[in-house]
């Protein structure tokens, strides 16, 4: 496969390491009172579908950014792939401004 | 021995002859010539003996689908076994042996097989060797494994070497046929980037096998032509013996370059194969179409092969497979075999031709609705027997049976992606469907449009839509004149016959075969292939597939397309596993990390052992040492008593700075950092999310937003892409960096009571090492031999005062070479992996030993170090109810007893108890012998250890057949205060 990295161009699957789905990026609050429910199913539960999947892969043999890639399991199709960092950040700040999660 | 059926003619060298051997018999042939054309040219018709019934068999195609002409190639560490003859170039004094027949090819004992094939039909695996149950070991499997499979391999290392290499291009053509040419020069002419591969070494596909002209001359010298006007394109890259085996995700082609198979021995610095790695934007498949046989009884007898491939051999190779020779066919393309055949002045017995409305022929006698039944002779053909339109039989002499069942489409490199081909009616076979990949387009043959006209026209169409899609435009040309007739194609799959018919000639499968999965209801396709184990040979079935098809559609009552193709997989050809290996064998299977002091070590005389990567020496052997553990044993006692010096430069070191490194190192480990002073080193312990031990180390704090993390040196990599995940996906908010330094520093553990007196040689006077200035965990960056950077820590994995002293990696040479001169006075000796192991069990350290992914902190005894006064990865999991059970694992010391030694991987029982997984309690985990104690002791973990100290245990190791006594004691075997480290 060819993932498009957002700063250095399409690059080869080989450069990168998969680790899996990027629900990953989302770990739960730890003084919530429900967090050991909540890291259970953070850290065990995911979606494995066929067809569009939000994965995450680290550029080892490249600039060592982790990225999102949208996916489709299914035919291989890359839809899109975005740095992490800029996810994680925008989801973070979107979640602040409305009063910070549960 | 003369060349009996070599004709005039043919595109063949005979100012080059070459000599060659087949089972030992000396034989010439010609520069031109593959291994095939030679041994037909020299009259030899039996070549094999088949899989499983041992029958004799010959030659069926002049090309890569070849089932039968397998041999074993070269001699040697170079032996080959089942190379194709149809695709070996003759060179000068090759040297081939039939396969699978003792004592010899004409007298084969095994094929006593054929006579009892009533007992070995589809499925007989499955139904002979089941009983009785223990036989399967003892018996059949030894019988089945020497029975199986065709030729041997040497058993040697392969002596050559092989590549891999990355392409790009615009438009990839694969197969340099009538189609891919014009491909190739409508797509060079308008200067595309275009990479032209064909698994022949002579461009032009069909057309070196056929005599009609293209564009007012023969098509070979049109194919020459074409070769001649690409050769002058810089932007066109024309690959010859290179196989396209595969397709790939987004545009990604496996293509195999036969560099030297067609050479006695690669030349020298040369590989033999490449395998390529083809990125095109655009590819083109023209890959034509394989001819296929029609099934009647004893159809495999030597001399009974593909109607093309009998031209194809007249035509190309000058090489008649007999001066007689017969034609049968169902479709309009046999008759061009007589034609062709007749034209080389060879007696074309008779065109038996299936349909009642056959055309005339000007050079034989054409049986209209007539069928072939039967064949006879020994060891190759000698009569055919024909099944006349009114009901009698004819029978006819002849040496060589031209069969021409229809032509198949080489859609294969477009199901790569699970697209399935479609059946096309009028030409009786299955043409690419959608849904093949992305990028990849068909043209000529290979899609059906068998013409030669037809194929050009649809190569130049193909290849400027294609690189329409990329923007770039092709101009249309006009196309040379060639022949376009159709092949009236009548579809007959099979003669009714009461012998048995021959599908599958690899693999033996009969048209019996299918209907016998049939009737035992194996009747999906791909349920067809495995039982009767049609198209699972190393041909992927490509001349058998669709027939066994047709016939169980026929059972079935289905039609073809509904009955369906299995999948087809790469390698779309038989693969070396050599050339998927590449220079990765042996010593260069991975790259060898060699620490700062190697070549010192080497000076040393030491043995090294593999950590990973890297190369480390495992023991210093002195003069008088025979046994390792003498070795071992000095270089602990001697580091105990005065003072030992090892590399640890492997040890994975990560640097971090920024203003939020305090609080990213305090989230990382479960115990607290974030109060660690500057000039200060602690013991840091990292959990997964799920609360397992992931790694530990020791953390120096170097600044206030300057930390530098040492790794165990297994997981130095997966630890750096874990932080670098938390660093970019779960705390973007910190302001952070980190790079691996464990390249840039060479680091040298000096352990021993004497370890400070060495240093403080080196170390410049303006830094105090003292005790009270520098005391245990403490850190910070010095000078070393009048000026050279370095840092000092502190901290010991030995039990003993120790210190690790790190300088740039450069200097590491230098450094240990002045360590040991500073450490003369006292003795210093070096020590390995194997005393730093001895040591860090005395002291009761663990390592990857015992972090093994199902360990937590609590089953160290560590659970105090899971803060839950903050965030940090694993926390949380790492309370989850199983894991706190008061009957955990908890690791404890283990001292033999009676003589009996410690061993690693024992399983530990409670004395009394039944050895049974119930009574499992616990496992050893490290072992070794202590010259402190002069006692075999490990670590290892057991239920409520902490509880059981002085407790004796069994430790039961099945597999070396051992078993101990131990006593359960303190992990901690020396110094459990620390008084030596602080000293």
């Amino acid at each position: 496969m060819i993932i498009p990295h957002p700063l250095l161009g399409p690059r080869d699957s080989q450069e990168f390491v998969y680790l899996g789905d990027a629900s990953l990026i989302n770990r739960p609050d730890w003084q919530a009172g429900d967090a050991a429910d909540s890291f259970y199913e953070y850290q065990y539960l995911r979606d494995n579908p066929a067809g569009t999947h939000r994965e995450l892969w680290y550029h080892e043999m490249g600039d060592r950014s982790w990225l999102i890639v949208t996916r489709n399991t299914v035919t291989h199709e890359i839809i899109s792939a975005e740095l992490a960092n800029r996810q994680t950040a925008a989801a973070k700040t979107k979640s602040s401004r409305a009063g910070g999660r549960k | 021995m003369t060349q009996v059926n070599r004709l005039d003619g043919g595109l063949i060298d005979r100012n080059t002859p070459l000599s060659f051997s087949f089972d030992g018999r000396q034989l010439t042939g010609y520069a031109g010539d593959t291994l095939a054309s030679a041994l037909v040219a020299n009259g030899i018709r039996l070549v094999g003996r088949s899989f499983k019934y041992h029958r004799p068999r010959g030659i069926i195609s002049a090309g890569s689908e070849e089932p039968n002409g397998l041999v074993e190639l070269r001699s040697g560490a170079r032996r080959e076994p089942n190379s194709r003859v149809t695709m070996t170039e003759l060179f000068d004094g090759l040297d081939a042996r039939s396969q699978n027949r003792w004592p010899s090819l004409g007298f084969d004992l095994m094929s006593v097989n054929d006579r009892l094939s009533s007992f070995l039909g589809a499925g007989f695996y499955y139904k002979t060797f089941m009983w009785p149950k223990k036989f399967w070991e003892l018996v059949y499997e030894p019988i089945i494994r020497r029975a199986a499979g065709l030729g041997a391999l040497s058993g040697e290392d392969d002596p050559d070497v092989y590549d891999r290499g990355y392409r790009h291009c615009d438009l990839l053509i694969i197969g340099a046929g009538p189609a891919g040419l014009m491909a190739a020069l409508t797509a060079g002419r308008a200067g595309a980037e275009v990479i032209l591969v064909d698994e022949d070494f002579r461009a032009g596909g069909r057309l070196t096998l056929e005599t009609h002209d293209v564009g007012g001359m023969a098509g070979c010298d049109w194919a020459d032509s074409a070769i001649a006007e690409l050769s002058t394109m810089d932007n066109v890259r024309i690959m010859p013996r290179s196989t396209a085996i595969g397709v790939f995700d987004h545009g990604i082609y496996s293509v195999v370059e036969r560099v030297a198979d067609h050479l006695a021995v690669p030349q020298p610095g040369k590989p033999r194969q490449i395998l390529w790695r083809v990125y095109a934007k655009r590819a083109l498949l023209c890959a034509g179409a394989t001819e296929r046989l029609i099934a009647f009884d004893n159809n495999d007898r030597p001399g009974i092969m593909q109607a093309g491939a009998v031209r194809g051999f007249v035509n190309r190779y000058a090489a008649a497979p007999a001066e007689r020779i017969a034609i049968f066919t169902n479709n309009d393309d046999g008759h061009r075999t007589a034609v062709d055949l007749a034209a080389a002045g060879i007696d074309v017995t008779a065109i038996i031709d299936s349909r009642d409305e056959a055309p005339a022929s000007d050079v034989a006698e054409v049986l209209r609705g007539s069928v072939v039944s039967n064949s006879s002779g020994r060891l190759g053909l000698g009569h055919v027997t024909v099944r006349m339109a009114g009901g009698g039989h004819r029978h006819l002499d002849c040496g060589a049976l031209a069969v021409s069942g229809g032509w198949n489409p080489n859609v294969h490199l477009t199901c790569h992606h699970r697209g399935r081909p479609v059946w096309q009616d009028d030409i009786a076979a299955f043409v690419p469907g959608d849904g093949g990949p992305a990028g990849l387009a068909v043209a000529g043959a290979a899609r059906g449009i068998f013409s030669t006209a037809g194929a050009l026209a649809d190569g130049q169409a193909q290849a400027i839509a294609q690189l329409a899609e990329i923007g770039i435009t092709a101009a249309a040309s006009k196309m040379p004149e060639a022949e376009s007739d159709d092949i009236n194609i009548t579809p007959m799959w099979h003669v009714g016959g009461t012998k048995r018919a021959w599908l599958d000639q690899q693999n033996d499968v009969t048209v019996k075969d299918i209907r016998q999965a049939h009737q035992e209801n194996f009747r999906s396709v791909e349920h067809l292939k495995r039982y009767t184990t049609l198209g699972m040979a190393g041909d992927q079935g490509r001349t058998s597939n669709v027939l066994g098809l047709s016939i169980m559609a026929e059972l079935t009552g289905k039609t073809i397309q509904e009955t369906g193709t299995t999948i087809y997989r790469p390698p779309y050809t038989p693969t070396p596993i050599g050339v998927f290996a590449g220079r990765s064998t042996g010593a260069d299977f991975r790259p060898t990390r060699l620490p700062p002091s190697h070549h010192w070590a080497v000076e040393q005389g030491a043995v090294f052992v593999e950590a990973g990567a890297w190369l480390r020496a495992q023991w210093y052997p002195r003069e008088g040492e025979t046994k390792w553990r003498q070795s071992v044993d000095r270089e602990v006692l001697a580091t105990r008593q005065s003072v030992g010096v090892c590399d640890v430069s492997t040890l994975g070191k990560i640097d971090i700075q920024g203003r939020g490194a305090a609080e990213f190192v305090n989230f990382v480990y479960s115990n607290g950092f974030a109060t660690l002073p500057v000039g200060k080193t602690r013991y840091g312990l990292m959990l997964r999310e799920d609360g397992m031990v992931m790694d530990d180390g020791t953390t120096a704090r170097l600044g206030e937003d300057h930390f530098l993390m040492t790794t165990t040196t297994a997981n130095a990599g997966g630890v750096y892409r874990h932080l670098e995940f938390v660093r970019q996906c779960l705390r973007p908010d910190l302001d952070v960096q980190l790079i691996s330094a464990t390249d840039s520093w060479a680091q040298f553990a000096v352990a021993g009571p004497n370890s400070r007196a060495v240093l403080q040689q080196l170390v410049d006077p303006q830094h105090d090492i003292s005790n009270e200035a520098f005391p245990f965990m403490a850190c910070g960056n010095i000078t070393v031999c009048g000026g050279l950077p370095a840092r000092l820590f502190r901290i010991s994995f030995s039990g003993e005062l120790a210190y690790e002293i790190a300088v740039p990696a450069r200097y590491g040479d230098a450094m240990i070479r002045a360590l040991m001169t500073a450490g003369e006075p006292y003795d210093i000796t070096p020590y390995g992996t194997e005393a730093l192991g001895v040591m860090r069990i005395e002291k009761g350290h663990v390592t990857g030993n015992e972090l093994n992914g199902t360990i937590t902190a609590r089953n160290l005894g560590m659970e105090k170090m899971v803060s839950k006064k903050k965030d940090s990865i694993g926390a949380i999991l790492s309370g989850r109810e199983a894991l706190v059970a008061e009957d955990g694992l908890c690791l404890v010391g283990l001292q033999a007893l009676n003589g009996t030694d410690v061993t690693a991987g024992s399983h530990l029982f409670a004395v009394g108890t039944p050895v049974d997984a119930k009574h499992d309690q616990g496992y050893v985990t490290s072992a070794a012998y202590s010259p402190h104690l002069e006692a075999s002791i490990g670590l290892g973990f057991i239920t409520n250890g902490a509880a059981r100290h002085g407790e004796i245990v069994r430790a039961m190791n099945p597999l070396q057949g051992r078993s101990a006594e131990l006593k359960i004691v303190s992990p901690h075997f020396i110094d459990p205060e620390g008084d030596r480290l602080r000293a």
